[in-house]
């Protein structure tokens, strides 16, 4: 192996991220008073946060009656009854402050005529525990909302002075000899050159991994960086089966259409022009949770009443809310719907299918953001140092399936907690004790491998064969067959990565080996997602399973927990549902049949 | 009278041409400019010919189609290609725009492709945008108040006060539109450019905010914001549709204003 010159640098904490979550905590951080670096393969501004569209719910009550209880309950039972309850009060509780706080940051919330941040309806916010009408619970800046978000926490990392370190890549995670997680090794990317950011915490905010399938609203970029780093370190990850199909995305190109269009009146149709989600939801309808719309529209393609050529997808009907409103709320979407379907909303409907959009499973967190591992009996032991939040996370709030808006949500308010926690834990430029001689060795060795890989197989080929595989076999549903022939498949898949091939060899801008970096994080999640589905045998929320339709509270009401070894090999374990309340402030829900 | 010569590796070079494979018969030749400082050669367009056939409708689709099938080395940045991380910023058909939203059938036969104008280029189509960045931060682009907020409530705001925000808050900093005025390629270092002063203009315009006499003071001055000259190519450029010379325009109003003139 040759020598790798590596320069070091001492932080008391190192970011790896700068979405929301990753700002959110950046600049928390630094107004500790803790010395933090953001390390960030992208700028700020061009993280995923930014396509965030139809907004971040807080039960306000701006436009109608609400309650943070009434946010609790409807995000359990989205999550299918997989979501631990203590974290999901901490979110709801704290979603208004949240978003005032936002506010106060300069977020260009629309307003209300009385001038107060304007709220919409969204898929699965109800009032009065399901039992009332529709909530009016998400804050929008009309159909930008993440956009305007991240821009403005960027805003306040400027504010605070926070230090970025932008364009640098995290290869792998830096452990002492007791297993505490000390720092990152990162590549410049301008310079080709190694950097060991040493600290006391690393808090891992990476997003998702849509690009693990052939179709995804996500970005290129999203490909599941900490869920890679994490599994290398040999540590586990939770509930990876559960994948979010968003009802909408267009079709063919998968960029997102905003669930806000069916807040503000938008109607799905079949190729007979029937409004099918009466069907399925007789009372929420077009505005049921995702996983209950995706299944719908696929229900409805596959018995022959899909629309086009290939009667292989859905109309989304906007034309009725009318010029003004599609101005005003929705302009970002009608730009969209023009350029990637040459649809012209006012007066034609959208071809939309229902597309990969978002990962509720992760690295396991406690409400702190703190992540945790089962050792032994303790299903909740700490890894001292690390740290994961936003969609790279588990905590779980989302469970089985994720309310749209609650995402943008979980982003800030843990994002803020994992500063408060470190701030508590961690002590302004304590001393960083010596790492052991090897602490950079396997990193470094993948690196070597990486850079002068020769293989056969370019990094584009292996990555074409995982997006088909997951597309294919690990999709909206799933049956036994599928799921074990796509393990199969995916195992070969990931076996081919050692006869992977990077043409690049130079050291500026080498966008050729963060690829392929990006796919070995990217086949570590596929893996881990696709095994997981296999061995739930039940149906929960997005987890879809033919041949087990039902769900199984007495025997599968629990984390999935897996670990992927460095030959893709999969091994679980599980931990439980946490069912208990923070206070008593509100009372646990306990699982029921859901109904929309 | 004085004369100049150009740096050595500045003149750009003829370089390969990749054919498509055989069979392919809709055919596009996308022309694109190359550059690695490690390889000591000049910078050279390279010529792709690209199936149409089995290539998405951007230009961005173009790109990537290359780099995963025909030259992995190919460099550009891109993250959502679909015009709102604005990371794929570059120079198509003589205009600076976004890869990801612009079709290649509105482009005039071969497709010529270079970094953002005047920029230092770090890699192919990637150009180093750290002074762009430092220009924005430099406006200080952040809320500024002296009145606390309401401790537990949104500051109001009418909706014609929000109205007031739309079409600056939109922009994505994607140096489309600074890099495309030939006043910021002169003065880029003393400029701030179109991007920075719509930004300038975006917390101006807000109602919210409280320190619009301080941001002025902060521009008064002959480069940072007088050498706009009206040129108009960032809003003829912008690829989100914003008019960011009107946002200069209105600065300039409240200059002149302010002083009573």
């Amino acid at each position: 192996m040759s020598a790798y010159k590596i320069t070091e640098h001492k932080y008391d904490v190192v970011v790896v991220g700068a979405g929301g979550a990753g700002l959110r905590a950046t600049f928390g951080l630094a107004a500790k008073g803790l010395k933090t670096v953001c390390l960030t393969k992208v700028f700020p501004t061009r993280s995923h946060t930014v396509a965030a569209q139809g907004g971040i719910s807080a039960a306000l009550g701006n436009m109608g009656e609400d309650d943070w209880r009434y946010h609790f309950y409807d995000t359990i039972k989205g999550s299918d009854w997989l979501g631990d309850q203590d974290a999901i009060q901490y979110m709801c509780q704290n979603a208004p402050a949240a978003v005032i706080e936002l506010e106060h940051y300069g977020v260009p919330f629309s307003r209300t005529e009385a001038g107060k941040i304007y709220q919409r309806p969204f898929g699965g916010m109800t009032t009065k525990y399901g039992e009332g009408p529709p909530a009016q619970r998400t804050c929008a800046a009309a159909d930008r909302t993440g956009h305007a978000m991240l821009h403005t926490l960027y805003q306040q990392s400027l504010a605070h002075d926070a230090q970025f370190k932008i364009e640098y890549f995290a290869l792998d995670l830096i452990f002492d000899a007791a297993g505490a997680c000390r720092g990152v090794l990162a590549l410049d990317m301008a310079e080709g050159t190694l950097h060991l950011f040493r600290a006391h915490g690393v808090v891992l905010a990476t997003g998702g991994y849509g690009r693990a399938y052939f179709t995804a609203t996500s970005a290129h970029t999203c490909t599941g960086d900490g869920g890679g780093l994490v599994a290398r370190a040999g540590l586990a990850l939770q509930d990876m089966e559960f994948v979010q199909f968003h009802p909408t995305g267009i079709y063919g190109a998968g960029c997102l259409i905003t669930e806000g269009v069916r807040g503000e009146g938008g109607i799905l149709r079949n190729s007979n022009g029937e409004r099918f989600m009466e069907r399925y939801a007789p009372h929420y309808k077009d505005l049921a949770s995702r996983d209950v719309v995706s299944r719908s529209m696929t229900i409805e393609i596959r018995e022959g009443r899909g629309v086009g050529e290939h009667k292989d997808h859905i109309l989304l009907d906007l034309t009725h809310l009318g010029p003004e409103v599609i101005h005003e709320k929705l302009p970002g979407i009608a730009e969209s719907a023009r350029i990637f379907a040459g649809v012209d909303v006012t007066r034609q409907p959208i071809p939309v299918s229902p597309t990969v959009h978002y990962n509720m499973g992760g690295i396991p967190t406690n409400i702190h953001g703190e992540v945790v591992q089962k050792v032994g009996n303790d299903p909740d032991k700490v890894v001292e140092g690390l740290y994961a939040i936003g969609e790279a996370a588990c905590v779980s709030v989302h469970g089985a399936n994720r309310l749209g808006s609650n995402s943008l949500l979980d982003l800030v308010v843990f994002g803020r907690a994992v500063a408060n926690r470190a701030a508590e834990t961690i002590q302004s430029g304590a001393s960083h004790k010596a790492l052991p001689d090897d602490a950079c060795a396997a990193a470094l060795a993948n690196l070597d491998k990486l850079r002068n890989a020769k293989g056969s197989r370019s990094t584009a080929e292996i990555r074409l064969d995982m997006q088909r595989t997951m597309q294919s076999d690990a999709a909206v549903f799933r049956t036994s067959k599928t799921l074990k022939e796509g393990c199969v498949k995916m195992d070969k898949v990931f076996a081919s990565f050692e006869d992977v091939r990077v043409a690049d060899r130079s050291l500026v801008w080498n966008s050729d080996l963060i690829e392929t970096y990006e796919l070995q994080n990217l086949l570590y999640n596929a893996v881990a997602t696709i095994n997981s589905a296999e061995q739930r045998h039940e149906s929960r929320g997005a987890h879809a399973h033919e041949d087990f339709p039902e769900r199984d509270d007495a025997n599968w009401m629990k984390h999935t927990l897996v670990k992927v070894d460095h030959k893709g090999a999969c091994s679980f374990d599980f931990r439980p549902v946490r069912m208990n309340t923070l206070t008593d402030e509100v009372t646990s829900v306990p699982p029921k049949a859901r109904v929309y | 009278m004085a004369e100049f010569s150009l740096p050595k590796n500045s003149k750009v070079q003829k370089g390969k041409k990749y054919p498509a494979k055989a069979g392919a018969k809709n055919l596009r030749t996308f022309r694109i400019y190359r550059w690695n400082e490690e390889d000591g050669q000049n910078p050279h367009i390279d010529e792709y010919e690209v199936d149409m056939d089995s290539c998405g409708p951007m230009v961005l689709d173009a790109l990537i189609k290359i780099k995963n099938e025909v030259d992995s080395t190919l460099t550009f940045r891109r993250s959502c290609r679909e015009g709102i991380c604005g990371s794929c910023a570059m120079n198509i058909d003589g205009n600076n725009t976004l890869a990801c939203t612009k079709a290649i059938d509105d482009c005039k036969g071969d497709v010529a492709i270079y970094p953002l104008p005047h920029m230092p280029v770090v890699k192919d189509l990637v150009p180093d945008l750290t002074n762009f960045y430092a220009q924005y931060a430099s406006i200080k682009p952040w809320l500024r108040t002296q009145t606390p907020p309401p401790p537990d409530a949104e500051r109001l705001q009418s909706k014609e006060d929000r109205a007031r925000l739309d079409g600056l808050y939109e922009c994505i900093l994607c140096a489309s539109c600074s890099t495309a005025c030939p006043s910021y390629w002169w003065n880029g270092d003393k400029y701030l450019g179109p991007a920075a002063l719509l930004q300038a203009y975006r917390f101006i315009a807000d109602s919210r905010d409280e320190d619009t006499g301080a941001r002025l003071d902060e521009l008064e001055d002959p480069f940072k914001l007088y050498r706009c000259h009206t040129i108009m190519n960032c809003t003829n450029t912008c690829p989100k549709g914003l008019n960011p010379a009107k946002a200069i325009g209105e600065i300039k109003k409240l200059m002149v204003e302010r002083k009573g003139v």
